[in-house]
């Protein structure tokens, strides 16, 4: 039954290089609907520059994204890609710090949002109604991440676990067809981290989401994932079950060298 | 004591005024980190094009709105055709373009309407009025009325409405904001536009003021010391900075003006600009960046 099911996203043959510097070498991958897909490799193995190939930030040299099944044109802009249903967040955290973190998730939300600037001038009755609407929905997201009492706060002023989670929001509230989390537990404690990983796994179970990750702690990595793929080097050197990537040779070369055990 | 709340509240009427240049460049410098060298020079367009229409004998509203369109068309064209090819280099590079820019627009303005220095009379009367027990001009109160009334629409605007919130979202952080899907030039075209509209009504009560002339354009220089004071990167902060300019220059002038031979009016912001400088190089509601190194 899963075998036949048609993938989200399909990544074909994807290069990419700066300057002399191949950093990913003829990459395919697929993200199928429902599943949390892991990429995992060591620091310089492309996954980030795989994210930023999937939502637009970069054109790859060679090698084609399709997704819902209809091929990517070349010269599309990632916020056009996001419109279509991709969200992200980034390793190194980029929130609106001059916002709330409500008005952080209710930019997230823009997408949904109809009323264009002449609507909302002429007609500001309407885009107040349709501005209630989407708060209920935001209003969910908040209740599901736990951050209730924070909706207010300036987001400059949140520490560091509180704003991954609003990012995290802000994403989820566009309620995307693909979730792409790069890193989204770097630089947490272990507390922090099982919230963050529980709030991933509900997010694929309970609300239905396609996720994509990229994390370095690999017990996290091996409890939440359906599926992982491994880069090293630009090249892609493994895929399969968290328990078929651990035993593949290949993977324990990469992370402990050659001679390492 | 009632001679003192004259000066105080005349000088915090045109106060008011710096706070709107002032808010052209900290809304462009917001959203695309860029000093606008040519905010000045499209209150001298505005003004022109003011000018220009009424001329013609368009009625007042219509004239408006037809240089209210050429402001959007200008915002439109810098963006997409001076800026687009830009995204993404230094800042500096961007500078330099609105220095261009800011020469372009001179020229075509004033080929197009001529170099005279032309009056713009609104109508409104420059008579005294006595309100409270303290002499203060219509003129004056007429234009800071606008431009208040200007500033609290922006507020809303940026503050209640989704398009204003994305353009804010765009000026924090440019990738964050792709990433959910707001197109980037697209809001900085809308920025531009809003720029423009403020530079129309500083145009206007500048020029009705001194004549529409090309020392209109060097009303950015009555900008710069707000920005430091205000903070580059904060609405409230320049709108605040332009009240404080403006009522402390006046102050300066008629207190300590006779003590050492007057003119002090023209400098005394950017001595006040230094002290701030010195102890918030920020401004006073500038975001301050630090960075991890």
């Amino acid at each position: 039954m899963n075998e036949i099911k048609e993938p989200i996203l399909r990544a074909e043959n994807i290069s990419i290089s700066f300057g002399g510097l191949r950093a990913l070498n003829d990459i395919s991958l697929e993200i199928y609907p429902g599943e949390i897909m892991g990429i995992i490799g060591p620091n310089g193995a492309g996954k980030t520059t795989m994210l930023n190939i999937i939502n637009g930030f970069y054109k790859p040299d060679k090698g084609r994204i399709i997704f819902e099944g209809k091929e990517r044109p070349r010269h599309m802009k990632p916020n056009q890609i996001a419109a279509q249903g991709i969200a992200r967040t980034f390793q190194n955290l980029a929130i609106f710090s001059g916002m709330s973190a409500l008005g952080n998730i209710m930019v997230g939300r823009t997408m949904m949002m109809h009323s264009n600037i002449f609507s909302q001038a002429l007609y500001w009755k309407f885009s107040q109604k349709e501005e209630i609407e989407h708060r209920e929905s935001v209003e969910r997201i908040i209740d599901f991440l736990q951050i209730e009492n924070i909706r207010r706060t300036p987001a400059s002023m949140l520490p560091y676990g509180l704003r991954k989670r609003v990012e995290l929001a802000r994403a989820l509230a566009a309620e995307p067809k693909l979730l792409l989390l790069d890193e989204p537990m770097a630089g947490m404690n272990l507390e922090e981290k099982e919230d963050i990983a529980r709030f991933v796994l509900d997010a694929n179970e309970e609300l239905g989401y396609t996720i994509a990750l990229i994390e370095h702690d690999m017990g996290v990595v091996m409890d939440i994932c359906d599926r992982i793929v491994v880069l090293d080097f630009g090249e892609k050197i493994a895929e399969g079950t968290p328990n078929e990537v651990k035993a593949d040779p290949k993977v324990i070369k990469a992370y402990l060298g050659e001679t390492g055990i | 004591m009632g001679f003192f709340l004259e000066v105080l509240v005349t000088g915090l009427l045109v106060g008011i005024m710096y706070s709107l240049v002032a808010l052209g460049f900290a809304l462009i410098f917001k959203a695309s980190d860029v000093f606008n060298m040519a905010q000045g020079d499209m209150s001298l367009l505005a003004g022109l094009a003011l000018v220009g229409f009424l001329e013609l004998h368009f009625p007042l509203w219509l004239a408006l709105v037809c240089t209210i369109a050429i402001m959007t068309i200008l915002a439109y064209t810098t963006v997409f055709i001076v800026l687009k090819p830009l995204v993404a280099r230094p800042p500096i590079m961007l500078f330099m373009a609105t220095f261009g820019l800011a020469y372009m627009i001179q020229g075509i303005g004033q080929s197009i309407w001529g170099t005279q220095a032309k009056g713009l009379d609104l109508g409104i009367p420059d008579i005294p009025v006595t309100i409270g027990g303290l002499f203060m001009s219509t003129f004056d109160l007429t234009f800071g009325a606008v431009a208040g009334i200007l500033v609290a629409i922006l507020v809303w605007f940026f503050h209640k409405t989704r398009t204003g919130r994305a353009l804010r979202a765009v000026s924090d952080d440019h990738e964050a904001a792709l990433s959910v899907g707001i197109p980037l030039l697209k809001a900085w075209a809308v920025t531009w536009v809003i720029a423009g509209i403020v530079a129309v009504v500083a145009g206007i009560a500048w020029g009705t003021r001194m004549g529409v002339q090309f020392s209109i354009s060097y009303i950015a220089l009555k900008a710069l010391p707000v920005l430091i004071i205000g903070g580059l990167d904060s609405i409230t902060g320049v709108i605040i900075a332009g009240l404080v300019v403006g009522a402390g220059e006046n102050l300066a002038e008629v207190f300590i003006g006779p003590y050492v031979g007057g003119g002090i009016q023209t400098f005394f912001p950017y001595l006040i600009a230094l002290l701030v400088l010195y102890f918030k190089p920020y401004g006073l509601f500038g975001k301050e960046i630090i960075e991890r190194v």
